[in-house]
């Protein structure tokens, strides 16, 4: 199997927030959650670099670890999921991410939080393959599919990459070679303790 | 300031110079190379441990794009806070049990006089029940949250574990407000008498009678009660604050702060439940005739003379010894 990764060239990225709204479009995310943002360092100054963030999907993933309930699991693909059925909405896992991916949407009184929602590598949840349930939760699970996330699929400048972390290292890798450069692949060292050497 | 000012123009003065030296520098880099300056994730994570920028959607605080300090939150979550926790409430039942064990419940040395004494009134007797109701419910709702995973969850399975973590994490949220507000009550009805003062030195020094058959003299209370109170009024306030940062994401930090406030809210609550097994132990099998006082609100005068004689004194200087309600030793008070 697989190990699923994502990968920004943040010297292509072109922040044109196409990913975004994808994401929200195909998953039917609700109002006031996003599963992927574009953040753009040093805005207007010279060398500004936009990074299109979402979960990583990590080795040894924080939020899994700290979960109180343990409502995580990794896929055989290596993405990281959890259950919204026994998720209690505590907030534990949104502290330990180093990448700010869990939110929660506000339910009830003052900032009472609701089930976790986050990224789901377009790999759905627990319920089964692209049943209703499944949908309705989590969103379109196009991994079942055969297809990779939208994000990635339909990124412009081919910036965004989601795949198989050895192929998409290696396509970046050609990429450097080819321009000349590459600022590198942001959070893979804190997201999967390694990072490509160009 | 004047050394300030002069500080700070030396300071201008050296990156002015700089600025000039690197201006007339004849340019050599004639390929261009958009890396060059352009932001690094190692550099900015160097700097400050986080990386923060601009994002265009209304979301303002998704604009912190890493923020690895998670990992030290987790390894304190998962490993640091079970250990202090474990040993802190392990310890003190451990401690208590060979307490119990080698000195046994200390008893009316006098025996009853079946005369007694109002020793909290009702609304006081209110305010510490609700209070001690909340923080039981709290501290086990709690401690769920940090033991329940490796310890519970393997007994009840996932379904039956997220329910009853589900129905607890409500419980914790909405009596934090009881809570609170018994704290505040607390530190305001009783205050006057907590304050120490060179008698708690003494009473601490002849180890405040519990061991050997001392009794130290004691106002209303005792070193030992003041100390509870001001583990309730600091670790209860410390508890309130930090709960109630956690509990309204972003009104008072970022995720950084939540953290923290986490460690501090977790730390000081397993020293506080540990506290409160020592004051649960000494109000009811550690002592005889203690609970009668939050019980029924009323001492034995007995009681009184030996573990808080000043105050006693005080009382009967007040109101006249004869006006202490005489009861029937048969039906002692619970």
């Amino acid at each position: 199997m697989a190990r699923m990764k994502f990968l920004c060239d943040a010297d292509r990225c072109i922040e044109c927030n196409a990913c975004v709204t994808a994401c929200k479009n195909e998953h039917e995310v609700p109002w006031g959650i996003n599963r992927r943002r574009v953040v753009t360092i040093n805005d207007g100054k010279p060398g500004e670099r936009s990074i299109s963030m979402a979960c990583m999907h990590c080795t040894d993933a924080p939020c899994a670890a700290v979960c109180p309930v343990n409502c995580f699991y990794t896929t055989a693909d290596s993405v990281v999921l959890h259950s919204k059925d026994l998720c209690i909405g505590c907030g534990y896992c949104f502290y330990a991410c180093p990448f700010g991916a869990p939110q929660y949407p506000k339910v009830g009184n003052f900032g009472s939080r609701g089930k976790m929602d986050k990224c789901t590598y377009c790999a759905g949840g627990p319920e089964a393959d692209g049943s209703k349930e499944e949908y309705e939760k989590y969103g379109a699970n196009r991994l079942a599919e055969g297809k990779l996330p939208l994000c990635a699929e339909m990124c412009s400048t081919k910036s965004l990459l989601a795949g198989d972390g050895e192929i998409i290292a290696q396509i970046y890798k050609e990429r450097v070679t080819k321009r000349g450069y590459g600022s590198g692949a942001w959070g893979w060292k804190t997201a999967y303790r390694e990072t490509i050497e160009s | 300031m004047a050394s300030f000012g002069r500080y700070i123009r030396v300071v201008l003065g050296a990156w002015a110079f700089l600025l000039i030296v690197l201006m007339s520098m004849p340019s050599s880099a004639q390929q261009v190379n958009p890396t060059a300056s352009s932001v690094k994730e190692q550099q900015l994570l160097q700097e400050l441990n986080r990386i923060q920028g601009r994002v265009s959607i209304p979301d303002q605080r998704s604009g912190v794009l890493e923020q690895p300090a998670g990992r030290d939150w987790r390894e304190f979550r998962n490993v640091t806070l079970r250990w202090i926790g474990g040993i802190a409430i392990i310890g003190m039942l451990a401690v208590l049990v060979i307490f119990y064990l080698s000195r046994g419940m200390v008893r009316l040395e006098s025996g009853r006089s079946g005369r007694s004494i109002v020793r909290f009134t009702p609304f006081e007797r209110f305010v510490h029940w609700m209070t001690a109701t909340c923080f039981i419910i709290l501290a086990v709702s709690g401690l769920n949250i940090t033991f329940g995973r490796p310890l519970l969850l393997p007994l009840i399975g996932f379904e039956a574990f997220s329910e009853w973590s589900q129905w607890a994490k409500y419980a914790h949220n909405y009596l934090s407000f009881p809570f609170t507000i018994g704290v505040v009550l607390i530190f305001l009805i009783w205050i006057a008498g907590n304050i120490p003062n060179k008698l708690d030195i003494d009473w601490l020094k002849r180890g405040g009678g519990m061991i050997g058959h001392d009794h130290p003299p004691a106002y209303r209370f005792n070193a030992g009660q003041k100390a509870i109170y001001w583990i309730v009024v600091v670790g209860g306030g410390a508890v309130a604050v930090t709960g109630y940062q956690l509990m309204f994401p972003f009104y008072l930090s970022g995720i950084e702060g939540m953290q923290i406030a986490q460690i501090v809210h977790s730390v000081v609550s397993v020293l506080f439940v540990a506290a409160m097994l020592a004051h649960i132990y000494i109000g009811t099998i550690g002592m005889e005739g203690a609970f009668e006082a939050m019980g029924s609100g009323t001492v034995d005068v007995n009681w009184a003379k030996e573990h808080h004689s000043l105050w006693l004194e005080e009382q009967n200087a007040r109101t006249g010894p004869n006006e202490a309600r005489s009861q029937p030793a048969a039906t002692p008070a619970e």
